[in-house]
């Protein structure tokens, strides 16, 4: 009983003596290939996700509206992931909203070597959209921050505004009450009603 | 739609380790594949077509490498097809060549998972940037860490069950030759001690980087009957999908996840899968998926996962639903290989051929699967008889 081999024997069909033609006699064998991969994007943002950019540099946050239900998403992609339909109308949802859930972060990130750990990203809500999306929570102690906590952007000064989601810089507390979360296990605004606003 | 019957008869693994320097990728899954082959007691020549995974090019920089792979799998003027669905991609790899059985398309298809991270960066190549947005996630680590919280919060579990299901499946590994991390002096302290990395998520509930390839040979029934050796007959296979981010979405335990087991369990005539299951492999990345998926896939009541993990029900050794008894992914993780690990285990579980780590007397086992933002599902139910 028991077909598990040892797994540092090689099988018998690769234990053998491998025959490489003449002109291969002398040739290292390749046991490793380390490949690093970079790729340039030339991307173009689309009709909504370029309306939410231009919003940006207003410092006006939009989301797009799913035509069967309702909810809005943002940022927009141009298309509802619930209904799979195309969506044609565009609101302006709050620069406060509310914290669903969050991740502390210990360990330093490549992408962002400005962020020193621990740093927290957090679900942020913001209220009139259906969904979050991460984004970093500072001006708390990690310790300190809570599911359903309150929050406000924090921009860059109007002076140095981009067609650029960067422009919001981090979320941080408002201070108010906490938004009281019904089911923990499920996120975000099943209809199009303003998430958390209460 | 009447399927044909399908059945595993071969399985092979290759050892899963962090840097599988002695081979190169095309020597990794030729070993996998001929133990696969050995098993099944089948020649090159007697398999009509290869299907593989693995996580996206990215990962090691080569470009469909499957193309390149065809001679090292002995599949030149064959089909060879590639499928790709995140990390559960191993397990819907094993569907997809399940199908083709099924479908009476072919007689004997040889499967194959595999990833090579010792020539990859999995941590940042699934952190890349996306245009015109801001990027602050730190791996997969920084994207399901909320989700745990929440389940944290929900079921009221006590803080440190992740660390009762990372010492449980590092135990576990101590059986199963073929596991990456074995750590013998591993202790509960040591586990509960180790650094926080996204918090809640300590580094000993989070799975490693592995080398590493496991193959299967599928077979119609015919073919599994002529075989002299031990098969395990597929009795159902699901795969679902769903988006990773709208409003009312049960991120816990996403409606993917609780479709694609209702589907599985349906197709294998399970109701009590509980009770009806003998071994479970379960892809379980961060300690916590374990009492969450036992909730999500009907193994416990919803909230009640932890209770199984806490009361060792979950254990090799006195536990009633075993899972991961070859250590899980918190063990190996070559991810393109990790869901077909699943699938393979818990054939070789009813095929009484799980060595060190065998459940005695198994006859329904379990495999799963899942990748994205915990999107993609893949499972199939096992048996020793036919159903």
């Amino acid at each position: 009983m028991g077909y598990q081999q040892d797994p540092k024997v090689k099988p018998a069909g690769l234990s053998g003596e491998v025959s490489l033609p003449a002109a291969l006699a002398d040739v290292e064998l390749v046991q490793a290939v380390r490949t690093p991969a970079a790729i340039d994007y030339i991307a173009t943002p689309g009709a909504s996700l370029s309306a939410y950019l231009r919003g940006m540099k207003q410092k006006k946050i939009l989301g797009d509206v799913c035509p069967v239900t309702g909810q809005v998403f943002c940022p927009p992609r141009g298309v509802s992931p619930v209904s799979g339909q195309r969506t044609t109308e565009m609101v302006e949802v709050a620069d406060q909203g509310y914290v669903e859930s969050f991740n502390v972060t210990r360990l330093p990130i490549k992408s962002r070597p400005d962020l020193k750990p621990p740093y927290v990203s957090a679900w942020v809500v913001p209220d009139g959209s259906s969904t979050g999306s991460i984004a970093l929570v500072a001006g708390i102690e990690p310790e300190e921050v809570r599911m359903g906590m309150r929050v406000k952007a924090v921009w860059k000064p109007d002076d140095e505004l981009e067609e650029s989601a960067a422009n919001i810089l981090h979320w941080e507390p408002t201070g108010e009450p906490d938004v009281v979360l019904e089911d923990l296990r499920v996120i975000g605004n099943p209809d199009g009603t303003a998430g958390g606003a209460q | 739609m009447s399927k044909q019957r399908a059945a595993v008869i071969g399985v092979g693994q290759t050892k899963y380790a962090s840097t599988r320097g002695d081979v190169s990728m095309a020597g990794l899954v030729r070993e996998a594949a001929y133990r696969a082959l050995e098993m099944a007691e089948k020649t090159w020549a007697e398999i009509d077509a290869v299907v593989i995974g693995k996580a996206p090019d990215f990962f090691e920089g080569v470009m469909m490498p499957e193309v390149y792979l065809a001679e090292a799998l002995g599949c030149v003027g064959k089909p060879i097809l590639r499928v790709h669905t995140a990390g559960s991609v191993g397990g819907s790899t094993a569907c997809v060549a399940t199908s083709l059985v099924q479908a009476g398309i072919h007689g004997t298809v040889l499967t194959l998972g595999f990833e090579k991270q010792s020539e990859s960066n999995a941590m940042w190549a699934l952190s890349l940037p996306s245009p015109f947005t801001t990027s602050i996630n730190a791996g997969a680590g920084g994207y399901f860490s909320p989700i745990i919280r929440r389940y944290m919060a929900f079921s009221g579990a006590p803080e440190l069950i992740g660390c009762m299901v990372a010492l449980k499946d590092r135990q576990h590994a101590l059986n199963n030759p073929y596991a990456h991390v074995r750590d013998k002096e591993l202790t509960f302290d040591k586990v509960v001690e180790s650094q926080m990395l996204w918090d809640p998520i300590r580094y000993s509930e989070t799975c490693p980087s592995s080398d590493g390839a496991c193959a299967m040979v599928l077979a119609s029934e015919d073919v599994a009957e002529a075989h002299d050796g031990a098969v395990a007959w597929v009795h159902g296979t699901a795969m679902r999908s769903e988006a990773n981010n709208y409003g009312g979405r049960n991120v816990v335990s996403p409606k993917a996840s609780e479709d694609c087991a209702a589907d599985v369990f349906a197709q294998a005539g399970i109701t009590n899968p509980r009770k009806d299951i003998d071994a479970v492999e379960m892809y379980v990345p961060f300690s916590w998926y374990e009492p969450m998926w036992l909730e999500s896939l009907g193994f416990a009541e919803v909230g009640e996962g932890w209770k199984m993990v806490e009361s060792g029900a979950t254990k090799f050794e006195g536990g009633d639903l075993p899972v991961n008894c070859s250590g899980g992914v918190l063990s190996s993780n070559p991810i393109g290989a990790s869901g077909m690990i699943r699938f393979a285990e818990a054939a070789l579980q009813v095929m009484g051929e799980a060595g060190d780590h065998q459940v005695d007397g198994a006859k329904k086992a379990f495999g799963h699967a899942y990748g994205g933002g915990a999107q993609y599902y893949a499972m199939w139910v096992v048996g020793s008889e036919k159903n």
